[in-house]
């Protein structure tokens, strides 16, 4: 399997619903980027300014362990949730089949 | 008033650079920036990473890179507003520009620059009703630019990053009551900052708030108290205070440079590949704030913009003079 499905909660409560390939190295950063969401991602992708905050609605317990670095940084923030993560440190893979996630940054 | 060849907003890798290109050709630059240091991101979110693609640089710190280039730009003795931010830009006549920052400092120049990347460095605000009320001058602040204003008075910082973190210890020694909130158990913060500050509050000289998430700002003219509550027990305190500086870190907005009558496409500027003109002649963008076709945004690309704007606004400085251009290699760097 090289596709996955992600989902997108959106502002308006609806759910969008993407295909992402697994073999293409992208995270759910760039991912979501590439796909015209409204993300910053000031730091390119290296956990530094938490711009890529997304809150996992479903299917947080299946995702990558938090490192240290990306913990540090989501607990700097006013809006951290108790399913936060920064999509630039989720890299896209089988694991991630099907998470719904709200995106979290600034602007959104 | 300032008056400069070019005013340049922002003091980023590209910002920086330009005041050597356009040192070059004899033009004056003054640099305008909203942070309180040169570097942009690369001093503010990043010093410490190594950039892999700069030219020659098999590999160089972020703030190694700013170092060198504001070294490289000093024959040409620059000079620079910081803490400050360009809230109207106003074309008065060919070769005559006039802007205006937040606190009033006016600049007139011959050229304007915009190099600004992302935009304004603005400190995020929590999600605490009436913050804005006791904003300018009346308790809330999201910036510590002078320390020594807090002498003798109350504060409390809310926040757990490292700039929390150094705030509270320095400023310890500095109020007459200093409490500091976080939102959860424990920092993740720089250790040796940890322990300054666990050791700080078993002293008293820091009072310690964890698990704890602001709720209320009070007062009448200016703040006066801070209500939070503990999200474990959900406990309400109230604490007395003169100063409350919540620090939430920093996020970019393209900010008043949206009003300055720029073709502006998905927050970025549209120039003019030839020489990275903007609509308004005698405006440029260089760096990550413009837009083109097959844009990279990439600093090596914005030292070339740099190189390409700096001849194109000589011309419009001073239309009729020929200039050949000449090879540092030839004509070396000549300090003015």
């Amino acid at each position: 399997m090289t596709d996955i499905k992600i989902n997108i909660h959106n502002p308006d409560q609806t759910l969008t619903t993407l295909e992402a390939p697994t073999d293409m190295g992208l995270s759910l950063m760039e991912f979501l980027k590439g796909n015209d969401y409204d993300i910053l991602a000031t730091c390119g992708g290296m956990a530094l300014c938490a711009t890529c905050h997304v809150s996992v609605i479903n299917g947080f317990e299946k995702l990558s362990e938090i490192s240290d670095d990306e913990y540090a940084m989501l607990d700097t923030l006013p809006n951290i949730t108790e399913t936060s993560r920064l999509s630039c440190q989720l890299k896209l893979a089988e694991n991630m089949d099907n998470i719904t996630v709200k995106l979290m940054g600034d602007g959104n | 008033m300032i008056t400069t060849d070019l005013a340049i907003i922002g003091a980023g890798p590209v910002g920086l650079f330009a005041i050597f290109e356009a040192g070059l050709l004899k033009m004056r630059c003054h640099l305008i920036d909203y942070l309180p240091q040169a570097g942009g991101q690369l001093s503010e979110i990043y010093p410490k990473k190594p950039i892999y693609d700069i030219p020659g640089y098999p590999s160089v710190l972020a703030q190694e890179l700013i170092d060198n280039l504001l070294e490289q730009a000093e024959p040409f003795h620059p000079t620079y507003t910081f803490g400050e931010r360009i809230e109207t830009l106003e074309k008065r006549d060919e070769r005559d520009f006039l802007l205006t920052t937040n606190l009033g400092t006016q600049i007139q120049a011959k050229v304007v620059v915009i190099a600004g990347g992302l935009g304004c460095f603005e400190p995020r605000k929590p999600e605490v009703s009436g913050l804005a009320q006791f904003e300018n001058g009346k308790g809330i602040n999201y910036m510590i630019l002078d320390p020594e204003k807090y002498r003798g008075q109350r504060m409390i910082i809310a926040g757990g990053g490292d700039s929390a973190l150094d705030w509270a210890i320095y400023l310890s020694e500095v109020c007459s009551e200093l409490t500091l909130v976080h939102r959860s158990e424990s920092f993740r913060g720089a250790p040796d900052s940890v322990n300054k500050v666990m050791k700080l509050a078993e002293e008293g000289k820091i009072k310690l708030f964890l698990n704890t998430n602001l709720q209320t700002v009070n007062g009448k003219d200016r703040l006066e108290t801070v209500s939070m509550v503990n999200t474990k027990t959900h406990e309400l305190q109230v604490v007395h205070t003169d100063h409350l500086i919540p620090l939430f870190g920093l996020s970019p907005k393209l900010g008043p440079i949206e009003n300055f009558g720029l073709n502006i496409d998905k927050s970025a500027i549209v120039v003019n590949t030839d020489d990275y003109s903007t609509n308004i002649e005698g405006i440029y963008a260089i760096g990550d704030i413009n837009t083109y076709k097959n844009k990279l945004k990439l600093i090596l690309c914005g030292f070339h913009e740099a190189a390409l704007m700096s001849h194109s606004a000589y011309k419009y400085i001073n239309p009729g003079v020929k200039y050949t251009m000449k090879y540092t290699t030839v004509q070396g760097v000549n300090e003015f």
